[in-house]
């Protein structure tokens, strides 16, 4: 992309977007218009307030301001590098492992209420109530069963109630037949698909508040993906799911609402269904459907 | 959800502890290295002066100097290195340019590897039945230098190696683009880039070889000695002579295990003073290396 | 020692086959004398590697020619399962169990000091220490390996003996003890350097795996990094064993020369290495008993290295293959 026509662009966006600023602040109001709850059941999951991002001097994330509704798929999409999985990491603090990272703004958890970036909350508290699957498969170098009993133990859990939960996580997972039989065996014995599922399963297994999915599919072949957007769309029912993709396609099927981010910046947020039919803003538009740059 | 902060507060608990633990034990390194320093500077820094560096070692603790043995750890080394440096480079440039995959190169990598590991009073055995009495090189400072080549060989290999694994395939091939040989390109090209990294490895290598004291003692270095080597320059024609390698010898480390050996006091002391200079010179020769790795790590931006 | 397999360049390759002098240009007699120069450096090269295979059957074949005349008057019963070690006595005996007993305990005592302590700092060092602190902290540490044996030897006698004889009292001033102690400082680098390298080889996924979960610190370190690292740290383990095994000269000053069959470390005893150093130090004629005793002493403990050595290697093959 040429440089003038990408300033071009921005400057497009930033204009569309003061226009269209009511559109991006997601409310109680856009969330009952979406079609795939019956009216007066939703609930807000967690509220990004004015969040700003820094690695070391560069700005990551630029004023976020949106909501996540409570069982429902939220999904982000844009080209790389404009901050979606910065976004989704800023909720279980996974930057807090690495030093010159700052947060600004606010992401307010309901219904307690907590900051999830604030100074006075621990990053090891929210660790524990989020889980997180990530791009490429990262089973733990222990048996299947360990894998999914890691966050169990962590949290305490021992004994028959151990075992248990396991069965049950291996069963929303959808591993359960397959790897029955050899609990005990490593999971890099698993296949690629297999193990991306292995952690989806231990990331159910702590029964979190949202599960956050950083372009899960992306190192799966076609098979394995499609298991895996049937399982996105079957957990929505027992928590708040935002899955990080860069494949729309895979947006509009497992989500309820998308958000479309463009250098650090969201550009539009929306029901999925409005969103892919009737883009509010141009650039968003140009990148659906691939008229990009 | 008090639970939870329970359970974190454990988890924080536990890292704490860690924490501490980690910089104890890694204190005990440290600490050790200090004390070890100290307690060398207490016993031998009132030895250290210019006569314990000029005289000959002697039997009476206060006239006994280190004269013979640091000549002889010096003339070991120029053997060592110009033995093991070429060598060394040579066969690194070759596994690492030329050599290819196949069983004899693997032999090869997998010799180097296990030579690496051989303990260092090992070599000493060899050099005594091979090159002392087989290829009858007498327990002199030839065989000294040479034994000691041959326990610094793979240090050197694998430094040159490494070396050359940092320069990018680029330039390779844009000195073959030229029209250059495999020769030219490594004579013109990778030798002189690599140059910073094999040094750094070659000055660790030798700066080990000066500390070792078994494989010399194993050859028969003597322990006692009262004479120089003959000196390598001569006023006559040719004015250089070569009889030095054919001397006995003796080296520092082996000095000082002959000084803290004897029950009397006075040769401790002794055996401290020589141990702090053989500890100045060794920690002397760690700094530049790691000075050079710090400058060339600086310089060179690929 | 990372190493990667060497791969032949294409370019370096094609070169080789003679295609940067390409013989459809007529074989003028520079270029012919070019590549017969090429060829013959490379030949050069060649035997400067090979060189290596040549010291090896060289430390090999020595140890076997000069102690086949020692197995051809002691049986080899007699080598292994005797329990005294006398080759300069009038009536030599020729057990060599003794002096394995010392190699063991010191060796033995070096492996509990250096082990747990290597590996918590490697742990420290990899997974809790700033990045500033690892920078010049693993640079220090490495320092302690390189201070000649003979400066330990030293400090193992005057230093750590007088300091244990002050809490164990009744211990003697040589001893087994403070030799494996210092002598496990000494290799502490080994461990923790070596470790460290292999954790911080696992990929961050995994860790970030881990937090995500709500883990801390040492809960990740030792749950996760640990067993991912395992045989880079396993080979650590080996090359720090195989270290104290063929160490000299710290033995040979500090735990006494008197092979003794013993397992207490309190005690002074001759390791392998350091009989060979006191045999060295006298006047042993070529060809006696006693010169032959050193050599059948080295084959045993070049046979014990070697063991380690070779599991050590096969280690980090597999350790280089897991990413």
């Amino acid at each position: 992309m040429n440089a003038s026509v990408e300033m071009g662009i921005v400057r497009l966006a930033k204009m569309t977007m003061r226009d269209e600023f009511a559109r991006t602040q997601v409310n109680q109001e856009v969330l009952d218009s979406a079609e795939s709850q019956p009216s007066g059941s939703r609930q807000i999951k967690a509220e990004v307030e004015g969040l700003n991002f820094f690695y070391g001097k560069l700005q990551a994330l630029k004023n976020i301001n949106m909501v996540f509704g409570a069982n429902q798929v939220t999904a982000i999409i844009g080209p790389s590098g404009c901050g979606k999985s910065t976004l989704l990491r800023c909720f279980n603090r996974i930057h807090d492992l690495y030093p010159e990272t700052r947060y600004e703004g606010k992401i307010i958890l309901q219904p307690s209420g907590i900051n999830l970036i604030g100074p006075e909350t621990d990053p090891l508290e929210m660790r524990m109530r989020m889980s997180m699957v990530f791009q490429k498969p990262n089973a733990f170098p222990k048996s299947v069963f360990e894998n999914v009993a890691f966050g169990l133990r962590l949290r305490g859990i021992n004994g028959q109630e151990l075992k248990d939960h396991v069965e049950q996580s291996l069963r929303s997972a959808a591993l359960w037949d397959e790897v029955k039989d050899r609990l005990r065996a490593s999971a890099y014995t698993l296949s690629g698909g297999q193990q991306q599922r292995l952690c989806i399963a231990r990331a159910l297994a702590t029964e979190p508040e949202m599960l956050l999915f950083d372009e899960p599919t992306s190192a799966l072949d076609p098979i394995a993906t499609s298991k895996i957007e049937n399982l996105i769309f079957d957990l929505k029912r027992d928590v708040t799911v935002v899955i990080v993709t860069h494949n729309m396609q895979q947006a509009a099927r497992v989500s309820d609402f998308t958000a479309f981010m463009y250098l650090g910046e969201l550009i539009e947020v929306a029901p999925t269904k409005e969103m892919f039919e009737n883009p509010a803003i141009k650039l968003t538009e140009e990148y659906i459907t691939g008229h990009f740059g | 959800m008090s639970d939870f902060k329970r359970i974190i507060a454990k988890r924080k608990r536990q890292d704490f502890v860690f924490n501490v633990v980690g910089i104890v034990c890694t204190l005990v390194g440290i600490l050790t290295l200090g004390a070890l320093l100290a307690d060398l500077l207490m016993d031998g820094l009132t030895r250290l002066n210019w006569t314990f560096l000029t005289s000959f070692p002697s039997r009476f603790a206060e006239r006994a100097g280190i004269l013979s043995s640091w000549v002889g750890t010096l003339l070991i080394m120029v053997v060592t290195a110009f033995a093991a440096v070429p060598l060394g480079v040579a066969a690194g440039i070759y596994l690492e340019e030329y050599a290819r995959k196949n069983w004899l190169t693997n032999i090869i990598e997998i010799n180097i590897a296990n030579l690496a590991g051989v303990p260092s009073i090992i070599y000493g055995l060899m050099a005594l039945g091979l090159l002392v009495y087989q290829f009858r090189l007498g327990q002199s400072v030839l065989t000294g230098g040479l034994t000691l080549a041959f326990l610094i060989l793979p240090i050197v290999i694998v430094a040159t190696r490494e070396a050359l694994r940092t320069i990018p395939q680029g330039i390779r091939e844009a000195a073959y683009a030229l029209g250059s040989t495999k020769w030219q390109v490594v004579r013109h090209h990778l030798l002189p880039y690599s140059l910073g990294g094999t040094m750094t490895g070659i000055i660790i290598a030798l700066s080990r070889a000066i500390g070792e004291t078994a494989p010399l003692i194993t050859i028969g270095a003597l322990t006692f000695i009262a004479f120089l080597p003959p000196p390598p320059f001569e006023s006559q024609p040719p004015f250089v002579s070569f009889d030095w390698l054919w001397s006995p010898f003796s080296v520092l480390p082996i000095q000082m295990f002959n000084w803290v050996s004897r029950p009397d006091q006075d040769f401790v002391v002794n055996a401290a003073g020589a141990g702090l200079v053989l500890i100045v010179v060794t920690l002397a020769l760690n700094a530049v290396a790691i000075l050079i790795r710090y400058r060339v790590r600086k310089r060179i931006k690929w | 020692m990372k190493e990667i397999p060497i791969l032949q360049h294409p370019v370096a390759a094609a070169a080789d086959q003679g295609i940067s002098a390409p013989p459809t240009a007529g074989p003028s007699a520079t270029k012919r004398l070019s590549r017969l120069k090429e060829r013959f450096i490379e030949a050069l090269l060649f035997l400067a590697a090979f060189s290596s295979v040549a010291i090896t059957a060289g430390i090999v074949g020595t140890l076997l020619y000069e102690s086949s005349s020692f197995f051809a008057s002691v049986s080899l019963k007699e080598f292994l399962t005797g329990t005294l070690w006398t080759p300069l006595f009038a009536s030599p005996r020729f057990g060599i169990m003794p002096l394995v007993a010392g190699t063991l305990v010191t060796t033995g005592v070096a492996l509990v000091v250096a082990l747990p302590i290597g590996t918590v700092v490697a742990i420290y060092l990899s997974e809790f220490a700033p990045a500033s602190v690892r920078e010049i902290i693993k640079p220090a540490l490495e320092l302690l390996s390189a201070v000649p044996t003979v400066v330990y030897g030293y400090f193992a006698l005057q230093f750590m003996s007088p300091l244990l004889q002050k809490l164990l009292p009744g211990l003697p001033t040589f001893n087994m003890l403070s030799a494996g102690v210092v002598m496990g400082i000494m290799i502490i680098p080994y461990v923790s350097s070596l470790s460290e390298d292999a954790m911080r080889a696992v990929p961050m996924s995994l860790r970030e795996g881990a937090y995500a979960m709500g883990a801390n610190r040492i809960i990740t370190a030792l749950k996760v990094v640990y067993p991912a690292a395992l045989s880079g740290i396993v080979a650590s383990y080996i090359l720090a064993i195989s270290r104290a095994i063929g160490e000299t000269m710290i033995v040979a000053i500090a735990a006494g020369m008197q092979p003794n069959l013993t397992f207490d470390p309190r005690e002074p005893a001759a390791t392998i290495t350091a009989f060979i150093v006191q045999v060295s130090l006298g006047d042993l004629p070529h060809g006696s008993v006693g010169y032959q005793s050193i050599f059948a002493a080295g084959v045993t403990l070049f046979i014990m290295t070697l063991i380690f050595n070779i599991l050590g290697y096969i280690l980090r093959k597999r350790f280089r293959e897991v990413y």
